[in-house]
């Protein structure tokens, strides 16, 4: 059977740091409706890795500082209210994937494997990467656990945790803030256009199992953990493309969810 | 020098170039029932955010008490069934408390068998409860309530506003109530301030009926008001209740405003609740 080689340990432990934390995370994306704001971050920050290999920093670094300038640009134009914010989404998104590929083309000094950044590249993971993984992880986590009540008020009425003085606008720049990071985490992984998936498909199957808002983020860091796992048994098996299959699974997982319920004996609670 | 929880002075607010609030005086003293009525657009819920620290005026003063905690019930809460969320859980949404607690607020509103059900699948009264036990467990000095009835029946709404009244006699806390229909609050309400971007008149509920700016603003509604207000005047003096009919001029009374009563419709009648 199947050689647990470094690389592929290397992969998994990559794999369930992204999905830890990919799952709470994901929770509040899909409650709040913002899976579009997820794909557009994830987008904006092929801008922020050629910002940072054009400037010698880190291409985390350069995530980061797109998705500061995204959230300002959302939180400034959103409350204008002239565009849907959709709209605002989309200009942003593909205005900056398209920068980002054009930079990256345009990049005679450094060799880049676009694919790589596009879809992820599991199997390459440096132990290096791990300690970003982990590190970057644990701490949106903990800033998650940290911003939880609040944000759990201003998810189910930004009306009510305002008069209670919840400070709302601070507590949503925050938590785009924390996708930004996970982005910045997880990229390297799964790639720009695959990253949402993690997000929100183990967030929604989770809620079929779940009777809490705790709970379902629990469930849901779980599933992404067991997508994980059977991608990447299946990437090995089949010499699948490893984050694709992960993405597979944790579709399939949502697919068969359904079955599991009733095997279970929940219904839709 | 504030005995009052919440105090706004000649509060104006406009967006866009439209006036919403006016020179708007208000304030709610501790164990008081302050009932904003008005017709849509009249900047009701506008007065009340100011009142919160929501939003800032654009000029004129709120003066909040020091420390105070607010309980608010919005209009109306959706909560999309992809959140997992039970009444239990919704009641802690913005302040942690052990069960013990929590089962006290749900039983104060009686709401104790409503724990454990899902709150998108909650009644237009149900979820009434949750919000107002939500609110409780916040332990407030001042509730504030956004037309808190909406799509609940009259019986319903007339059992939430005696419930109401049975927190204020038990917590003494302030409450604030925007309603459209001062027929329903009557019974429960100290004061009614009727506003339509400016303060037209304020007083007692009765007082407040027969004023003719009411009237105006209200049309034909506001005689079936008046009837009401009499009935519901004579329930009170059966309970007994301190309800200050007919001599409610005191520093509330906001009828000295400058800019209304140009109304020239057949008013003969009030000369606006004055003595």
């Amino acid at each position: 059977m199947m050689v647990m080689e470094d690389f592929i340990l290397r992969a998994l432990l990559a794999g369930l740091g992204v999905a830890v934390v990919a799952g709470p995370l994901g929770c509040f994306v899909v409650w709040r409706r913002m899976a579009y704001f997820g794909d557009t971050m994830a987008h904006a920050s092929l801008t922020g890795i050629a910002l940072g290999l054009l400037l010698g920093v880190v291409p985390v670094a350069g995530i980061i500082a797109v998705g500061v300038v995204l959230v300002a640009f959302l939180t400034i134009l959103g409350q204008r209210g002239r565009h849907a914010s959709d709209t605002l989404l989309g200009i942003f998104s593909h205005g900056a994937l398209s920068v980002g590929v054009i930079l990256l083309a345009t990049m005679e000094s450094v060799r880049v494997d676009l694919m790589a950044y596009l879809f992820g590249d599991i199997l390459a993971v440096m132990p290096a990467d791990l300690a970003w993984i982990w590190g970057g992880g644990l701490l949106a986590l903990a800033v998650l656990v940290w911003l939880w009540r609040p944000l759990l008020a201003t998810t189910v009425s930004p009306e009510v945790a305002r008069a209670e003085g919840v400070p709302v606008t601070l507590v949503q720049a925050a938590f785009m803030l924390l996708i930004a990071l996970v982005v910045a985490v997880a990229m390297k992984i799964i790639g720009v256009l695959l990253i949402t998936a993690m997000l929100i498909i183990p967030a929604a199957t989770a809620r079929r199992f779940a009777a809490s808002p705790e709970g379902m983020a629990a469930i849901a860091a779980g599933l992404g953990s067991v997508a994980v796992v059977l991608g990447l048994v299946a990437s090995a098996e089949w010499d699948t493309p490893a984050g694709p299959s992960v993405v597979a699974a944790a579709a399939a997982l949502f697919i068969v969810s359904p079955l599991a319920a009733v095997l279970l004996g929940r219904g839709r609670g | 020098m504030t005995a009052f929880l919440v105090e706004a002075r000649g509060v104006s607010l406009a967006r866009h170039g439209t006036a919403i609030l006016s020179s708007v005086d208000f304030h709610v003293a501790p164990g008081e029932i302050v009932t904003i009525v008005g017709p849509n657009g009249a900047g009701k819920t506008t007065l009340v955010r100011v009142l919160m620290g929501v939003m800032a005026p654009d000029s004129g003063s709120v003066v909040r008490r020091p420390g105070l905690t607010v309980g608010y019930l919005p209009q109306k809460l959706h909560v999309d069934p992809v959140l997992p969320l039970t009444v239990r859980r919704l009641v802690t949404l913005t302040r942690a408390a052990g069960r013990a607690e929590v089962e006290a607020a749900l039983a104060e509103v009686g709401a104790t068998a409503l724990a454990d059900k899902a709150v998108s699948g909650l009644s237009g009264g149900e979820m009434q409860r949750a919000l107002l036990a939500r609110a409780l467990l916040r332990r407030p000095d001042l509730l504030v309530l956004d037309e808190p009835t909406q799509g609940v029946d009259q019986t319903g709404q007339a059992e939430f506003y005696e419930l109401l009244r049975t927190i204020r006699d038990r917590r003494g806390c302030g409450i604030v109530l925007i309603s459209h229909d001062l027929h329903v609050v009557m019974a429960a309400t100290d004061r009614v301030v009727c506003l339509q971007h400016h303060v037209c008149c304020a007083g007692a509920p009765r007082q407040v009926a027969g004023n003719p700016e009411y009237r105006r603003l209200f049309g034909a509604a506001a005689a079936e008001l008046a009837i009401y207000s009499h009935r519901h005047d004579h329930d009170h003096d059966l309970h007994g209740n301190p309800l200050p009919c007919g001599h409610d001029h005191g520093p509330g009374h906001h009828d000295h405003h400058p800019h209304h009563h140009h109304h020239p419709s057949a008013a003969p009648a009030a000369g606006e609740g004055q003595p």
